[in-house]
């Protein structure tokens, strides 16, 4: 794996001196590597990575920047790649809050970027744009399949909570959109809470018999730490954000039982994600989560576009792009009008694995071909 | 809104609080006895809990990984203390700031270094999970009455180490009058550095006990401490009483906060605005407490005498 | 640095004073010069980047100014300008939404349109900060110490969870500016024609800042800060004169924030935090508190270092810790202090 960068003070001089092969493909990825929440930019790059090692191309070089998760650095990182680099596309971006700070400018300026996680409903809707393309979700997909998949297994009265920011009240509106029917409560914590005794207890006092939550991160393992102990008895679901390889093995046991909505599962049996799921356990020693596997996904997806067109060639790279034909690990796939993925969503539960740690396997499918609302209001 | 689940939150608000005051304690001692400002408290508490998931998971025992967690904190910050922190004692507040902020930024880091990015495992020992029954239904889990307990026991242990040792008189002799106990023949080096440890094995201690309920990870520090500093501040700083009090007051008014007020607003608005603007309000509701208690009472509620 | 008023700075000898000032005032115009010249010379070169590099510094450095009257000049550690920074922020980022809707910010009592002209921004970011501080600046000003330290981050705490769940203006995802506010005559989309307007702001901030600590003003300021009770004593009461410079601080950081919005295009919440609130005391601290240059020393030294040991590593932020605690334990003075002698800028 190749990290490359650069010192910035022979600031003049260097883009003379390091002036790449007219045919060489320049890629900058702005990931959130270091802070809180720095394993999914970590598993990002080091699924994006191990597709470009797998190509056996070396004409395609990757510069990898942090951005702290904090959105005026990620512009000005983007500012710095576009303008100083010359990258031909950008990818990376971790957060929601993020992209909505950098994705307009750039697929304004007529730099290519593609969205290996974040999927903000903007983005997709009324600023969607050409060179935008979303190689992950749209942010309503799992928890609206996840409402559809409640739904279908008879839950009756579900209470719903999610942090009180825009992602959290999206996550909830997608839910109650797949799932049509009332819901018992919806309870609204704060960002990065922490200690969530007062909402388990509102819990126990309602009378659902279902519990949905959106808590990505650390917040859902502390709120599933805490509801393990609270002996409450009551099914609990949510979106793969809180249940990934990583989180879950930090929750424990708490997590047993969980079912999750993702896009993809390792188990998940076909050839592409075979050779995924092995090459990735090889390369660095661990199981891949859903963030590598949309970072794999990502630089496959380029890496078939590149070998139609140059993205100097705009339009045909961006036709190529369209096409998705690549292999991706979570079975079909294909664009909408968007450019946001027509995917299934598929269901997994937490078990005990062969080692007695918690583990996802996958137990069907929740919805097919699930596409966005937005795509309506996408004029392109 | 039945009154079992009045008392539940006032319980939990409450086990809030006595966390709180474990690390509001050693930075309000650390701040009383050598006038310092410690930004970097909250690092303390992430050693402890790192350490303590650390150990646990080697050794499978979570009381050895508890102990473990606290003699990692109370070392670190001994080492801290000899390294840089005493060369700020007689530096304007805006430096011990500046350093100890440079403190956050290297530990955080160096604890992604050595322990990866991914949250570690933690979790209560099989002994103390599940729950108790009280009085009127409602069920309460062990761990949390466990917590609540620690925090009694410290506060006492606290006092009594405060009012009958040695130390303690050393110690409140350093809060009255610091140029003073350097003319009684005291060790003030010796002495700062016992308090500065203790103050971080203490918030090592919150760290691990609540990480066992939380998620272990880099930052997890960070909200904490400025709660922390809310409490010390609302209480007077340099005062353990205070840091008592202050502990539970915003331990009580946060939690019930977040429960009542998204239920009142729904009173006279619809649920899902009522949430919205309940739960912002939440959030911004210690923050108000403090800013009036300060517009009234300058130094805290229970000033000491500085 | 004494104790004692302006009667010792006369008796200083002259000759010492003559060529302290030669070494202070020559890296101070290389300090300022080669901002300017660094970003024209990079934008008819062709690096655009570095043009937009530079009006970051710049706009850091001017909020850093701010905060240096406050905290340098006044003594009054604020913990909470990150509030000015982002209220200035969202009052261009604010404007610039409801130009580009074409909706009125307020109908009652009376209508109050968008705008997108940048001399509106900025007067209502000035205005509307000023009036935050003298409500803040009016409550936390009756504490002292660590108290005022504190009571100032709660204060921005409370506005930063406002603006984090409060979701009109987008809430934590922020609110984007499609199209850079405008001026009339000049082309503010142009990076050394915005650029050039940032240096200008930084320039009149630091000249303000000079002009009033040289008043009566100032000298009371000053007093205020080493020794409160004998300004009283001279008839003077030390809290108007600290809350006036609480509030000039407020509005200088306040017109950053707007021109830092509209720099980036977006506005966040992020702006509002209290590690930015930290990173402006450091910024201030690093460069060498209470003098006029240290602000501008600090912010080149921590973005530069922010943006390229970012490039270098991923544990970037650990050894800008250490370059900090370095700089805390062995340059009391901060940059300035060490480039330019210990003397304070007074």
């Amino acid at each position: 794996m190749k990290m490359i960068s650069r010192f910035g003070l022979g600031l003049l001089l260097s883009s003379s001196v390091l002036t790449a092969h007219a045919e060489d493909v320049k890629i900058g990825m702005i990931t959130t590597l270091s802070g809180g929440g720095s394993h999914l930019g970590v598993d990002v790059r080091d699924g994006f990575m191990l597709a470009l090692e797998q190509s056996g191309r070396d004409d395609v070089e990757v510069l990898i920047q942090d951005d702290a998760n904090r959105p005026d650095l990620a512009r000005s990182l983007a500012n710095e790649f576009m303008q100083r680099d010359e990258v031909d596309i950008l990818t990376g971006i971790i957060w929601s809050n993020l992209a909505m700070a950098v994705v307009p400018t750039v697929t304004r300026q007529g730099t290519f970027y593609l969205s290996p996680n974040a999927g903000p409903s903007d983005l997709a809707g009324r600023m969607c744009h050409e060179n935008y393309f979303n190689v992950a979700y749209q942010n309503d997909n799992l928890h609206g399949a996840m409402g559809a998949y409640m739904r279908e297994q008879g839950y009756e009265r579900p209470i719903i909570m999610a942090p009180n920011y825009p992602a959290g009240t999206d996550a909830l509106a997608g839910f109650k959109h797949l799932y049509e029917g009332e819901v018992v409560g919806e309870l609204y914590t704060q960002m990065g809470q922490t200690d969530y005794a007062a909402e388990i207890a509102q819990i126990r006092d309602s009378d659902a018999d279902s519990l949905f939550f959106f808590l990505p991160g650390g917040m859902g393992i502390s709120f599933m730490k805490q509801w393990e102990s609270s002996g409450v008895d009551m099914p609990i679901f949510g979106a793969a954000f809180s249940f990934d390889e990583i989180l879950i093995k930090a929750v424990g046991s708490a997590a047993i039982g969980a079912r999750n909505t993702s896009l993809w599962a390792y188990d998940l049996e076909n050839e592409a994600n075979d050779r995924f799921v092995e090459g990735f356990q090889a390369a660095y020693d661990r199981m891949p989560t859903l963030y590598a596997a949309q970072g794999y996904d990502t630089a496959n997806l380029i890496l078939s576009a590149l070998e139609t067109a140059h993205p100097d060639d705009k339009d045909a790279f961006r036709e190529a792009l369209r096409a998705a034909d690549f292999d991706s690990v979570r079975g079909e796939f294909r664009f909408g009008p968007n450019q946001h993925p027509i995917q299934d969503i598929y269901v997994r539960e937490v078990v005990e694995g062969d080692d007695g740690e918690p583990t996802n396997r996958l137990i069907g499918v929740a919805i097919e071909d699930i596409q966005d609302v937005y795509y309506e209001q996408c004029e392109m | 809104m039945s009154v079992t689940l009045l008392i539940e939150q006032l319980l939990n608000g409450v086990q809030l609080g006595t966390m709180l005051f474990l690390m509001a304690s050693g930075l309000t001692l650390v701040f009383g006895v050598m006038g310092l400002i410690n930004l970097a408290h909250g690092s303390f508490y992430m050693v402890g809990a790192y350490a303590t998931a650390a150990v646990t998971a080697s050794t499978g025992s979570f009381l050895i990984g508890l102990a473990a967690g606290m003699t990692a904190a109370a070392l670190v910050g001994a080492l801290v203390e000899l390294l840089i922190i005493r060369r700020l004692y007689h530096r304007p507040h805006l430096d011990q700031v500046l350093a100890t902020f440079a403190l956050i930024l290297i530990f955080s880091e160096g604890t992604r270094w050595l322990f990866g990015s991914s949250p570690l495992w933690l979790s209560p020992p099989s002994w103390l999970t599940g729950f108790v029954t009280l009085p009127g239904e409602t069920r309460y889990p062990i761990y949390r009455l466990m917590l609540i307990g620690v925090g009694v026991a410290i506060a006492i242990g606290l006092y009594l180490l405060i009012s009958r040792t040695r130390l303690g008189m050393r110690i409140r002799a350093g809060e009255s009058d610091r140029e003073m106990i350097g003319a009684l023949g005291v060790n003030i080096a010796k002495l700062y550095t016992v308090v500065f440890a203790l103050g971080a094995a203490l918030a090592g201690l919150a760290g691990a006990l609540v990480g066992a309920l939380q998620s272990v990870q880099v930052g997890m520090g960070e909200p904490v401490l400025i709660l922390a500093f809310v409490v010390i501040v609302i209480g007077g700083i340099g005062s353990i009483k205070g840091a008592l009090f202050g502990a539970l007051l915003v331990g009580i008014v946060d939690t019930l906060g977040r429960v009542y007020l998204p239920l009142f607003f729904q009173t006279f608005m619809p649920p899902s605005e009522a949430t919205g603007v309940g739960s912002s309000l939440a959030a911004m509701l210690i923050y108000i407490l403090m800013a009036v208690i300060l517009a009234f009472k300058p130094k805290g509620l229970f000033a000491a005498n500085d | 640095m004494t104790n004692t008023t302006s009667l010792s700075k006369n008796a200083a000898p002259a000759t010492h004073a003559e060529s302290h000032f030669d070494r202070k005032g020559l890296v101070q115009m290389i300090l300022l010069g080669l901002l300017l010249l660094l970003p024209v010379a990079a934008y008819f070169l062709g690096h655009t980047y570095y043009v937009n590099l530079a009006s970051r510094v710049t706009i850091i450095a001017m909020a850093a100014v701010g905060l240096n009257l406050a905290i340098g000049y006044g003594g009054m550690v604020s913990f909470g300008h990150a509030a000015y920074f982002g209220l200035g922020g969202y009052v261009a980022g604010i404007s610039a939404y409801h130009a580009f809707d074409m909706t009125p910010f307020m109908s009652w009592p009376f209508s109050v349109p968008g705008s997108d002209s940048l001399l509106v921004v900025w007067l209502a970011a000035v205005v509307l900060c000023a009036l935050l501080a003298l409500a803040i600046g009016a409550i936390s000003l009756r504490t002292t110490g660590v108290y005022f330290i504190m009571i100032t981050l709660a204060f921005a705490q409370m506005i930063y969870y406002f603006a984090n769940s409060w979701p009109t203006y987008g809430g934590q995802d922020g609110l984007p500016i499609y199209i850079r506010n405008t001026l009339p005559l000049v082309d503010s989309s142009d990076a050394l024609t915005y650029f050039l307007i940032c240096f200008t702001g930084l320039v009149l901030a630091m000249a303000i800042t000079s002009r009033l600590m040289k008043s009566r003003f100032g000298a009371a300021l000053t007093m205020a800060r080493l020794n409160d009770v004998r300004l009283a004593t001279a008839g003077v009461s030390p809290y108007p004169i600290r809350l006036v410079a609480f509030v000039i601080s407020a509005a200088i950081t306040g017109l950053a924030g707007a021109l830092y919005a509209d720099l980036n295009g977006f506005v966040s919440p992020s702006m509002l935090s209290w590690h930015f609130s930290g990173e402006l005391m450091v910024i201030v601290i690093l460069g060498g508190v209470g003098r006029l240059y240290g602000p501008l020393a600090g912010a080149v030294l921590f973005v530069m270092m922010e943006t390229f040991l970012g490039g270098i590593t991923e544990y970037w932020q650990l050894f800008l810790g250490l370059v900090l605690l370095g700089v805390v334990l062995f340059a009391k003075h901060g940059v300035m202090g060490w480039l330019a002698g210990s003397e304070r800028n007074e």
